[in-house]
């Protein structure tokens, strides 16, 4: 039953050179549904067929033997009958060898070897090995019961019908008596064994060809099964990889259409759900940029005065002076809030595009503590000028950095250290390592994977603060725009730990 | 006292504008829309021009190259949107700054001043009062002239102090960050968009002296006549 097995990986799940191993890949070909069926089919083929054929053997076997047996004991008894009347009731040697060439001349074309034997004496119309053909049980069962024996004998691979024939006298009314003399017949049975080859021939041909034939219906209904089955798996697939449109053509009504209708119709609510999600988030973004956007043309009009606020406030009596002071600084934090808002529209919109330049990044970190007053807040371990050059977007990192460094400043405990590596990746090249850490009580474990989202507060009493609540959010932006990474972690001394990982990438 | 035009749709902004600059020491004229703007510049003859870029009508783009056709009077742009594209056309199409909306009174007032000062012969290039030949090109200091084989260069604040500054030492390589510094009076990490736009039109200026300005591929530009 190797045919099927051997079938089978020849459909497309053929041996492909590929990282999951042509032998994965056959073995679960073997387990699919196109070999069991096939192993189904044949089996039910080859096990028809066989069995079919085998009773039709055995029938037709023994018909041919039997017909050709009884005609042979018929001509035997015949002949004998025939010649023995003659002879005398204790033949001599002569007498017995005339016996037995007389038998065997009577029937030359059918190639009969005749023996004969009385008493002491023997005789053989061939060479006397033929003796060699009868088997002592056949021997004496002649000698003991007045009736023909056969037995079918295989020498040297030729098949021969051995026939034994006491000779009687007399089949009266006293019953018969053994005369002591026995002839034998030795004839070989080849065109009965060319009957039976034949036979057996035709047997395995059928079951070839009914192999063959459940084999090919097998393919077949594998193929009306497995094409849907196959369009249906490469639709899910596609509907992973986010095409939602995908739909399957549905033919006729059993059950693989059913499946495939219910498919499609799962498909279309589900690209319908999603197209409705994507509508509303679309909205609520436009709706921010929208609403920042508008927000900005009052807010431009009052941050043009607040200078003016500012300067004129002191010469003001104290309650006005306060109030127009509480205006000015307000005024200042919604200016900061709305510009963060649009920086976060411009990223969700993708409009968001890198000015590449490559510069000292140690010399830009300075630059960029130095622009705040931080340089003497914040310890930093930076490079000899030179050593760490790269191509990056020299006014985004700024912002990264001020927006980690700030955070640190405000929520965590100095000392606040700023540091910056380099990393060489066999794969990826060179990385940029920026590390702010500080001394202070961390970050909540259930805060951390949050930390970088929008708006989020690690601690709900500290409702107000210098920053937006976006500043982290748009580290996290800037440094995905370069391809970057960003994490935040606790300390294992206490403290947090912010870095980020840039990549080279030098002109 | 810097006489100042604004050019700004919408009422309340241009109003603010107007009083906090006339409050910095600034004589404001406020123009509603590009067309006003333009047609207000022969007569007021304004030391800088303030332009919105999202105007109704003429667009702040086309009022940007409008003025450059004829006038090199510095221009500092106002975007709404901090629209990286629309900064960047700004520009390239002649502006020599950019503020974002909102925009304090001080931080606009430091860019007026910042590019006026790129009109005023600086202390420094007072030693040298005579113009200095590199190859075709002719820079006189103290006139702030520059010719290209015997013509006039129109060059517009940004442009010419650009030129000054590279040539000023020739042959030496300045990062972006160093030109912001010193021509735009920017901090560090200011907009290097604006020196690559600069450099971009200085060029286009320069005919066949353009060669002269090279890029330095990761690190800046240069000047090297021949």
């Amino acid at each position: 039953m190797s045919r099927p097995a051997q079938a089978a990986p020849a459909g497309r799940a053929g041996p492909r050179p590929g990282r999951t191993g042509p032998w994965g890949r056959a073995l679960r070909a073997l387990r699919g549904l196109r070999v069991r069926l096939v192993v189904g089919f044949a089996l039910v083929a080859a096990v028809s067929a066989l069995g079919t054929g085998l009773l039709a053997f055995r029938e037709a076997r023994t018909g041919v033997l039997q017909q050709s047996q009884d005609v042979v004991i018929k001509q035997f008894r015949d002949s004998v009958d025939a010649l023995t009347r003659g002879v005398r009731a204790s033949p001599t040697q002569r007498e017995l060898q005339s016996l037995v060439d007389a038998v065997a001349g009577a029937h030359q074309s059918q190639g009969w070897q005749v023996l004969a034997t009385y008493e002491g004496l023997r005789a053989a119309s061939g060479s006397a090995e033929t003796f060699g053909r009868l088997s002592r049980e056949l021997r004496e069962a002649v000698a003991e019961r007045p009736a023909a024996v056969f037995q079918r004998v295989d020498a040297g691979g030729r098949p021969y019908l051995v026939v034994g024939l006491p000779v009687v006298y007399g089949s009266g009314r006293g019953g018969t008596v053994l005369s002591g003399l026995a002839c034998y017949l030795v004839v070989a049975q080849d065109t009965e064994q060319a009957y039976v080859t034949a036979i057996i021939a035709a047997v395995e041909h059928a079951t070839l060809s009914a192999l063959g034939g459940a084999v090919v219906l097998a393919l077949l209904a594998a193929r009306g099964v497995l094409r849907p089955v196959r369009a249906l798996r490469g639709a899910t697939r596609r509907m992973a990889e986010g095409h939602l449109d995908v739909r399957l053509t549905v033919h006729g009504s059993d059950e693989l259409a059913d499946l495939s209708r219910s498919f499609n119709d799962t498909a279309a609510a589900l690209e319908q759900s999603v197209a409705e999600l994507r509508r509303l988030e679309a909205q609520a973004r436009r709706f921010a940029a929208d609403v920042s956007h508008e927000l900005r043309t009052p807010l431009a009009a009052m941050a043009a005065v607040t200078d003016v606020l500012d300067e004129e406030a002191p010469r003001l009596d104290g309650r006005t002076g306060d109030a127009v002071r509480l205006i000015s600084e307000e005024t200042a934090r919604l200016s900061r809030l709305v510009n963060d808002l649009m920086e976060m529209s411009r990223f969700d919109a993708g409009a968001a595009v890198l000015a590449l330049d490559e510069f000292d990044v140690a010399e830009s970190l300075r630059h960029t503590l130095a622009a705040r007053g931080w340089g003497d807040l914040v310890e930093t371990r930076l490079p000899p000028p030179g050593a760490a050059r790269a191509r990056l977007d020299p006014r985004r990192l700024d912002v990264v950095v001020a927006n980690l460094v700030g955070n640190a400043l405000r929520h965590g405990a100095p000392p606040v250290r700023l540091s910056l590596g380099t990393r060489q990746d066999p794969t990826e090249g060179a990385w940029l390592i920026i590390e702010v850490t500080d001394e202070g009580p961390g970050i909540p474990e259930a805060a951390l994977p949050h930390i970088f989202e929008r708006f989020y507060k690690a601690d709900a009493t500290r409702a107000r603060s210098e920053s937006s609540g976006l500043g982290l959010a748009i580290a996290a932006e800037n440094v995905h725009l370069h391809g970057g990474r960003v994490r935040a972690a606790n300390r294992p001394g206490g403290g947090t730990a912010f870095s980020v990982e840039l990549p080279v990438r030098r002109a | 006292m810097p006489r100042v035009l604004l050019v700004e749709d919408d009422p309340a902004v241009r109003k603010g504008v107007q009083l906090a600059l006339g409050h910095q020491g600034h004589e404001v004229s406020p123009a509603a829309t590009g067309e006003e703007g333009l047609a207000l510049l022969p007569s007021f003859r304004p030391d800088v021009v303030v332009l919105d870029l999202m105007l109704p009508g003429l667009s702040g783009l086309d009022v940007c190259r409008h003025i450059r056709e004829r006038d090199q009077v510095p221009i500092i742009i106002v975007t709404a949107r901090g629209d990286d594209v629309d900064v960047v056309v700004g520009l390239e199409a002649g502006a020599d700054d950019y503020v974002v909306k909102p925009v304090r009174a001080r931080v606009l007032d430091a860019r007026i001043r910042a590019v006026l000062r790129r009109l005023a012969p600086s202390a420094a290039e007072g030693v040298r009062p005579r113009p200095e030949t590199h190859g075709t090109l002719t820079i006189d200091r103290t006139g702030l002239v520059v010719t290209h084989e015997g013509r006039q260069v129109p060059l517009a604040p940004s442009e010419l102090r650009l030129l000054l500054t590279l040539s000023a030492s020739p042959g030496q390589v300045l990062s972006r960050q160093q030109l912001l510094e010193a021509v735009w009076e920017h901090s560090y990490h200011g907009d290097i968009r604006l020196v690559d736009a600069c450099v971009k039109r200085l060029r286009s200026k320069l005919g066949e002296a353009a060669r002269y300005v090279h890029t330095v591929r990761g690190f800046g530009y240069c000047f090297r006549a021949a």
